[in-house]
């Protein structure tokens, strides 16, 4: 395709509803794919050669794509016409004034923080723009644990590279793994049968539930309400122990391959299952209770890092900080290779986009969570393998939704062997949301605001 | 509120943690020098109510300046070497390292070489190990524990 149509077709495409969902170089850079996702879920991609050229840059179009062109410059060379400036994203040698946005004024100035964080926090560079305590603008820099997953998985088969994808996250394990099966089964024209789709649909809300009930936990450790944060890593700690009963894993690793399952859980294991998710489901609205009713922990909340709707549709924000904001956008609602029939995200009345907002979406969403498990929890499972379906494809893609939002992988194959894979979770498609929901607040509200995304570095760094 | 403390007081009472018998303390300071995120969800657990390590004198400490451990996680990426070392220049002496998780012990790492300088042994010297990937909450306590009482886990 040309360079022109290229812009065209994604110009298009986002002009009847599509969205953007990331932008990555292949074939070494001789190649940039766009990845566009229709209002019906379907994904699918528009490719245009960069060997040596420019490409033009789609971020005018869709602001989403700001890191996806920038790390696609920095790893792969690919210059991209009219997006400037590109400032490097994983080019750590850069000089602090060409990463950074030039802020000038009488008492404007820098705080660093990071990449070491005080804490059980992982690592990132965060830099404010400030005046007084109020930021003016936050760079953040990430990439501090860049371990090269993507070239690492390239060359090996389709079943090895499960490992290396995964290691990109241990609290997103699930999702990735399910993320990335999915890509490779639609490339090797393998169709999902429904104890299969079970089985991963019930791997993805046990993670999706631990991980909601840390966040709450984790709300409350930014404000310093012990008991809450107690009460709630307790919560945690249930469920990691139900999964290693259910698993052999409190955080399900090598619980998803590609091509089938091999998760098994007989009656007994069901009944643990199904006991242990209604005392959690009564533990947790009894705790919750007590911090909605707990004036001085909410009038912590409201008014800080406000993402409004419109920002929220703009930098392409997703899962829970997208709903919280009015975007009533869950990739589970259209994921005909899980089983989640007739799902409808879970949206609260009250679109403030604030974090408390985000941390009552968390809330929110326990509960369904719980009702899918409930559901598909009610007879043993047992292990299932994907069926051929005929139609094979050099490129699949795979998409769902993580406890942090939409992640997609895309795998482009060799035979039984990777040439290319790029894996966009939805930590990465929120960091720069976490950016623009910092600016204008206090700097000691930060933590705070960073806490009510949550978002992993690990899964964005890769 | 009071809910929420009865609750913990219930939970305390179930889950009957023996009563610690040890009379020392230890600061320990995390570094994540490129790991998976999964120690790190671990190692918040150790503070949780099911272990509860703070009741032995341990905890984290929020500057490498007042720690006697550095708690390393992950293999050691090019661009955390540099912040390691200046977190472990940071610290008074006598100062220890441990490697938590198979990551920083170096066992199954997938990563591409050229983005990582190795183990955490190949950067500091190593005081205590703590395999599992990743380790549990108890396993974690139980290695920390081990060191105070001057044992090094099997």
């Amino acid at each position: 395709m040309s360079p022109s149509s290229y812009r065209e077709a994604v110009a298009f495409a986002l002009a009847h509803g599509a969205a953007l969902a990331g932008v990555h170089a292949s074939e070494g850079g001789a190649v940039v794919r766009a990845l566009l996702v229709e209002p019906d879920g379907a994904c699918r991609l528009e490719s245009v050669a960069a060997g040596g050229s420019p490409v033009p840059t789609l971020v005018d179009l869709a602001r989403s794509v700001d890191w996806d062109e920038r790390e696609a410059a920095d790893l792969y060379g690919v210059v991209f016409a009219g997006h400037e400036p590109c400032r490097p994203l994983l080019d750590h040698d850069a000089p602090l004034t060409a990463w950074t946005v030039p802020v000038h004024g009488d008492e404007a100035h820098q705080v660093a923080v990071g990449p070491i964080h005080a804490g059980v926090i992982e690592s990132g560079h965060f830099r404010f723009h400030v005046v007084g305590d109020r930021i003016l603008l936050l760079d953040a820099r990430l990439g501090y644990k860049h371990r090269g997953l993507e070239r690492a998985a390239q060359g090996l088969t389709l079943a090895d590279a499960l490992p290396v994808v995964t290691r990109a996250c241990g609290a997103c394990w699930v999702s990735n793994a399910v993320s990335y099966a999915h890509a490779c089964e639609e490339a090797l024209g393998l169709e999902v049968v429904p104890e299969l789709a079970r089985a991963r649909t019930i791997l993805l809300e046990l993670e999706r539930l631990w991980s909601h009930l840390n966040d709450i936990g984790a709300i409350c450790a930014g404000v310093g309400l012990a008991a809450g944060t107690q009460r709630f890593l307790a919560l945690v700690e249930d469920t990691r122990r139900l999964n290693a009963r259910l698993t052999g894993h409190r955080l399900l690793f090598d619980t998803v391959a590609v091509g089938g399952s091999a998760v098994e859980l007989d009656a007994d294991q069901v009944r643990d299952a199904r006991t242990t998710l209604e005392r959690i489901r009564a533990e947790s609205a009894s705790a919750w209770r007590e911090l909605l009713f707990n004036a001085s922990f909410m009038d912590r909340m409201p008014e800080i890092g406000v993402v409004t709707t419109d920002v929220a549709v703009s930098l392409g924000a997703v899962g829970p900080a997208a709903r919280a904001s009015g975007l009533a956008e869950d990739v589970r609602a259209a994921s005909p290779r899980l089983a989640y029939d007739g799902f409808v995200p879970a949206m609260l009345r009250r679109l403030a986009g604030d974090v408390q907002a985000r941390l009552e979406q968390r809330a929110l969403e326990v509960i369904p969570c719980l009702d899918v498990l409930d559901r598909l929890l009610d007879r043993p499972l047992l292990a299932a393998a994907a069926t051929p379906s005929g139609t094979e494809a050099a490129i699949g893609i795979g998409r769902v939704e993580s406890p942090r939002g939409a992640t997609t992988c895309v795998v482009e194959r060799n035979g039984h062997r990777v040439e290319r894979l790029r894996l966009r979770t939805g930590s990465y498609a929120n960091w720069p949301v976490v950016a623009h929901a910092a600016a204008d607040n206090l700097l000691p509200d930060f933590p705070l605001i960073n806490k009510s995304f949550e978002l992993c570095y690990a899964c964005a760094d890769r | 509120m009071l809910t929420l403390l009865r609750d913990l007081r219930r939970l305390r009472r179930t889950i009957g943690l023996p009563r610690p018998d040890r009379g020392r303390s230890l600061a320990i300071r995390h570094v994540d020098a490129g790991s998976c995120n999964g120690c790190e969800h671990e190692l918040t657990l150790v503070s949780g109510p099911h272990v509860d390590l703070q009741r032995y004198g341990l905890g984290i400490v929020a500057s490498p300046r007042h720690a006697d451990l550095l708690l390393v996680t992950g293999t050691v990426t090019t661009r955390m070497h540099g912040p390691l070392l200046t977190a472990y220049a940071a610290m008074p002496e006598p100062r220890l390292v441990a490697a938590l998780g198979d990551c920083a012990l170096g066992c199954r790492v997938l990563a591409a070489a050229e983005e990582l300088v190795g183990p955490v042994e190949d950067v500091l010297p190593v005081d205590l190990r703590i395999p599992g990937c990743p380790p549990t909450p108890e396993a974690i306590a139980e290695a920390l524990l081990g060191l105070l009482d001057g044992r090094q886990p099997a």
